[in-house]
């Protein structure tokens, strides 16, 4: 193996003096390259073996299910994309708030601590979340938000109801979603907020901005593409979310923007996580189909959010 | 930023005319509090989350329009946007505050000895335990853990060290990053597919869920791992070579001790997010009533996939069931709280001197 990233000389000052060496250099060498070429093959068989046990749902007899599997994942894709906007649109701006107030407002030592506490919450199991999201916000937002809701935005589709009394509905899942990838959205913005060049944030300062102005000014044009691409990050985490909205929504087989009623379209993982333990023949490649549609979708949003941050964190261009 | 707290303090002068005092702000938040108070006096029983958040609200528009009428426009906006910031923690605090505090509570019903040294086998009450789902979430992780430890670092030294700039390279450390992007659920069906394949179909084993988790750690730990190995000073690397030390033995020697430090934080806190993985473990290892210690052989329960199946499915009355999850999403918790403190210490012991 050469090397590339140290000047020309060194290597062939060492290699010639111990041929033990050569072939421990290539040994080595030959490990790591393989893997890393092994990254290349897992990857490829991911896709690979899903598409052969998915293959047969395609080909199968139209009778051997009741509906063409185009018409039985849609409510189920959109059901996927609704929960995690939802949760994307409730999510984004606190958790450009809280990066703010981490990276420009808390004091010092308070803000290391919360980064940290921030850390930590991005791990907690998504199963614990579940529960809390069954046992205490559901019976919570069906006792006192989604009666509201119903009497006084009824005449919105999104709040159309009738109003659950289990809580066990769209808006719920999608809060719950909304508090797992804060954490995510937050630690990265947090991230470029603190990148901000100082001399932007004091010539503003200087001209007599306020603190708000100043954020306005310099932190957020430039942080701007940071945050885009960290909400892609999170919108991406929110789509393949599986348990929480598996213990929490009650799905039916339907599309509809209503999000507080018990009548309410299943995201493609939690069908799943609740569909799979109990399948078995061409249920189970239908199930593994609706997953590699997934893997599709989450790939084209986690493509975007790379293509953004590596388009650069430039903010000079306003 | 500290500029705006540093204004001129020179008394009586026009700059501090209109501005609020301390004693001021202290009196609208104060407001602010009784305001939201007032809002759940009439039922009788305090409710938290609607004093805090009626408190939080009065407390932004009450702000604002008296900083408005003192001190003017622009100051008004920006003390509704400090406001607003802090409240915007205050808010996202609210339910993991609550989490926490739910789980601790709840999850103190069962968490006694025997929840730790008993199974689920033969139980049809209030008793079992944990202990198989402990086994098998040991033997799940640390199959996982063996597996990608070693194929992320050295795909991490291949990136870092050899093929530092080639096309390859490139192309691995995309593929890298789309890997850390496929959902969980996904990583579980291709374990599941791969094994059904070799096996059969309906095939359930820990190791068709620790090669799921592989696929979801070993991610991490390239990522983490390279960035690490780029830390390295390049004046240490030419030293070596400089004293006819193969690249093989500088890597083993030199470069790996000095980022040793935060490797093993990496992988620490890789193992702190797969630990708690469920939907892939739940294709995958399935559901066993008993301890299980062949991961090659049958189902093996797994302390989040028993988390689970003990909240939705809790038997009769549903108590003793949910009791149990609880419980197990307690431990669970406490899991990766030990693994993130742990990671910490390490990062801070085995830092080496001089680098910083």
């Amino acid at each position: 193996m050469t090397i590339t990233d140290t000047p020309p000389g060194g290597d062939t000052v060492v290699a010639p003096t111990e041929t033990t060496s050569k072939l421990g250099d290539r040994i080595f060498g030959g490990i790591s390259l393989g893997a890393g070429i092994l990254i290349l093959v897992t990857l490829a068989a991911v896709a690979l073996f899903l598409f052969v046990e998915a293959w047969p749902t395609f080909g199968a007899d139209p009778g051997e299910f009741n509906e063409s599997f185009v018409s039985y994942v849609a409510p189920l894709l959109f059901g996927t994309i609704w929960a995690a906007s939802l949760a994307l649109l409730m999510a984004l701006p606190l958790a450009v708030g809280v990066a703010l107030f981490i990276s420009h407002y808390a004091p010092k030592r308070i803000a290391v601590t919360l980064g940290y506490f921030i850390d930590l919450l991005a791990a907690i199991p998504s199963v614990v979340f579940g529960l809390w999201g069954i046992a205490v916000l559901a019976p919570i937002l069906s006792r006192s938000v989604y009666p509201w809701l119903e009497d006084n935005l009824g005449f919105l589709p999104f709040f159309a109801g009738p109003a659950s009394t289990s809580g066990r509905t769209m808006m719920t899942a999608a809060v719950v979603l909304a508090v797992m990838i804060l954490p995510i959205i937050t630690a990265i913005s947090r991230e470029v907020f603190l990148q901000t060049p100082r001399l932007h944030e004091e010539a503003s300062l200087a001209l007599g901005a306020t603190k708000w102005e100043m954020i306005q000014q310099a932190v957020l044009p430039y942080g701007r593409s940071g945050v885009i691409s960290g909400a892609m990050l999170g919108l991406g985490r929110a789509l393949g979310e599986t348990m929480a909205v598996a213990i929490i929504l009650s799905p039916a087989n339907i599309i509809t923007v209503n999000v507080i009623s018990n009548q309410n379209p299943n995201t493609i993982a939690a069908n799943i996580a609740l569909k799979f333990p109990e399948s078995a023949g061409l249920s189970v490649n239908r199930l593994i189909a609706t997953g590699l549609v997934l893997f599709f979708v989450t790939f084209v949003v986690n493509a975007l959010a790379r293509r953004i941050a590596n388009s650069g964190f430039s903010g000079a261009d306003g | 930023m500290t500029v705006t707290e540093q204004r001129p303090t020179q008394h009586a002068s026009s700059i501090t005319a209109n501005r609020l005092t301390r004693v001021q702000t202290g009196a609208v938040l104060a407001g602010a509090v009784v305001v939201g108070a007032l809002s759940w006096l009439p039922s009788g029983s305090p409710n938290w989350a609607r004093w805090i958040i009626v408190g939080l609200v009065s407390y932004c528009i009450g702000i604002y329009v008296v900083s408005r009428i003192v001190e003017g426009r622009r100051q008004g906006l920006d003390r509704l946007m400090r406001a607003v910031v802090t409240s915007a923690f205050a808010v996202v605090a609210m339910p993991l505050v609550s989490l926490l505090w739910t789980v601790v509570e709840r999850g103190t019903n069962r968490f006694d000895v025997a929840f730790f040294t008993d199974t689920m086998r033969g139980v049809t009450g209030a008793e079992g335990g944990i202990y198989h789902a402990i086994v098998g979430t040991m033997i799940v992780t640390g199959l996982a853990t063996i597996m990608s430890v070693p194929f992320g670092l050295f795909t991490a030294i291949y990136l870092a060290e050899y093929g530092h700039g080639t096309k390859l390279a490139k192309a691995i450390q995309s593929m890298v990053d789309v890997m850390t992007g496929i959902p969980s659920i996904v990583a579980g069906l291709f374990a599941y597919a791969m094994f059904e394949m070799i096996f059969g179909p309906g095939t359930r084993s820990g190791i068709a869920g620790a090669v799921a988790l592989t696929v979801l750690m070993t991610p991490v730990v390239v990522r983490s791992s390279e960035e690490m190995l780029r830390l390295v000073p390049n004046e240490l690397r030419e030293a070596a070579y400089a004293l006819g030390v193969p690249k093989w033995k500088t890597i083993v020697k030199v470069v790996l001790p000095t980022a040793i430090a935060g490797i093993i934080t990496g992988v620490v806190l890789s193992i702190a997010r797969v630990i708690g993985e469920t939907a892939p473990l739940l294709v995958t290892a399935g559901l066993a009533q008993g301890v299980n210690w062949n991961p090659f052989d049958g189902r093996m329960t797994t302390l989040p996939v028993f988390t689970y199946y003990q909240y939705v499915q809790p038997g009769v009355p549903p108590s003793n069931g949910q009791d149990r999850a609880w419980a197990a999403a307690l431990v669970l918790i406490i899991i990766v709280m030990v693994l993130f403190t742990v990671a910490r210490i390490l990062s801070s012991v085995l830092k080496p001197k001089g680098l910083r």
